[in-house]
């Protein structure tokens, strides 16, 4: 199914939130992840499941400034 | 009007902010509010040196600048506000002496020390807005919570490589960091600001749009960068604008917060960004 994923299309498998994380090999520790411009809970990222068109998010920290 | 102007500047001052009277959307009485406006600049370093430098010359009343450290030579590749003479003096100091070369009519208030819990919420309340260019998380966050208990917009920003962020926080009413970011990373995860890098022209770009949304925020002109994060990506030239909503599950800001006085959120020395 076809997903947005940080503003670009992507075809993915069909699963939840941490599929798709543990799919891309990113820790979730390091991100937020916004679906349909709602911010998930850590604990939600197992059970949210991913619909064709939603919009996916990967926010990651942004530190510096100096 | 014109008597109003005549009244409240010198002809000095007058030639000096010409271009901004001349705008509707300011003119004599927006450039009295940006004259008495009062803005902190937290970290006076790669963000806070054009935020500084444009916030000066547009005639803001009163600047604050809070830095600990001294000039460092690896500072002056972004650094625009430091000049080699520079090197090993205070930034505060030096970061005043800019100000006040291009525009005396500013007075900059400096505070040579760390923001901590016991004393941001002090120096907040003496200003109207506040600018994050700090480089570590445990004071982005804590930033983002003094904003909020005193009830201070927050412009908040960060670089990192070719990246930047930036993003406008009014407390009560628009996203705070927490909504989005819950808590600083843990430290083992992120790298430091030393090994991580950035292009310098970014704190420009990062930083001006900073100084942009305070002096939006004293006039009361436009939309204030609320409810969005604007991502730039240097190596494209391009801007991305992510949707953010207030979060009831905040602990800072939401429904039942859990946060409910300031403290320090971990080590400031502990990392700087992470990305993949
Ligand atoms: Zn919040």
């Amino acid at each position: 199914m076809q997903v947005k994923i940080n503003g670009k299309p992507e075809e993915i498998q069909s699963g939840t939130v941490l599929d798709l994380l543990n799919a891309k090999k990113i820790e979730p520790q390091m991100v937020a992840v916004e679906v349909n411009d709602k911010v998930l809970e850590r604990d939600d990222l197992a059970t949210t499941h991913l619909h064709e068109g939603d919009q996916v998010e990967f926010l990651f920290y942004m530190g510096g400034g100096r | 009007m014109e008597l109003l102007i005549k009244m409240e500047f010198t002809e000095e001052q007058i030639n000096r902010y010409s271009r901004h009277i001349l705008l509707p959307e300011v003119g004599g009485k927006g450039q009295k509010k940006i004259a008495k406006s009062r803005i902190l600049l937290v970290g006076a370093g790669g963000l806070g040196s054009p935020a500084a430098l444009y916030l000066a010359a547009a005639g803001v009343g009163t600047i604050g600048l809070i830095d600990s450290d001294v000039v460092d030579l690896t500072n002056l590749q972004r650094q625009i506000l430091h000049h080699t003479p520079d090197v090993g003096r205070p930034k505060v100091q030096s970061g005043k002496e800019k100000i006040q070369a291009l525009n005396p009519d500013v007075s900059v208030s400096m505070y040579e020390e760390r923001l901590t819990a016991g004393n941001a919420l002090k120096i907040f309340g003496d200003y109207d807005v506040v600018i994050d260019g700090v480089d570590n998380f445990p004071a982005k966050f804590l930033i983002n919570d003094a904003c909020f208990f005193a009830e201070k917009p927050l412009i908040h920003g960060g670089i990192l490589r070719f990246d930047g962020r930036v993003t406008t926080i009014i407390p009560k009413k628009s996203a705070c960091y927490r909504c989005v970011f819950k808590a600083p990373p843990p430290p083992g995860l992120v790298a430091s600001c030393q090994e991580a890098g950035v292009i310098g022209v970014l704190a420009g770009i990062i930083g001006t749009i900073q100084a942009t949304e305070a002096l939006k925020l004293i006039l009361g002109v436009g939309r204030p960068l609320t409810d969005r994060l604007l991502d730039f990506d240097a190596r494209k030239t391009q801007f991305r604008e992510i949707k953010v909503r207030r979060n009831p599950n905040c602990a800072l800001c939401g429904e039942h917060p859990t946060i409910t006085e300031l403290f320090d959120d971990g080590d400031p020395y502990a990392g700087c960004a992470v990305r993949p």
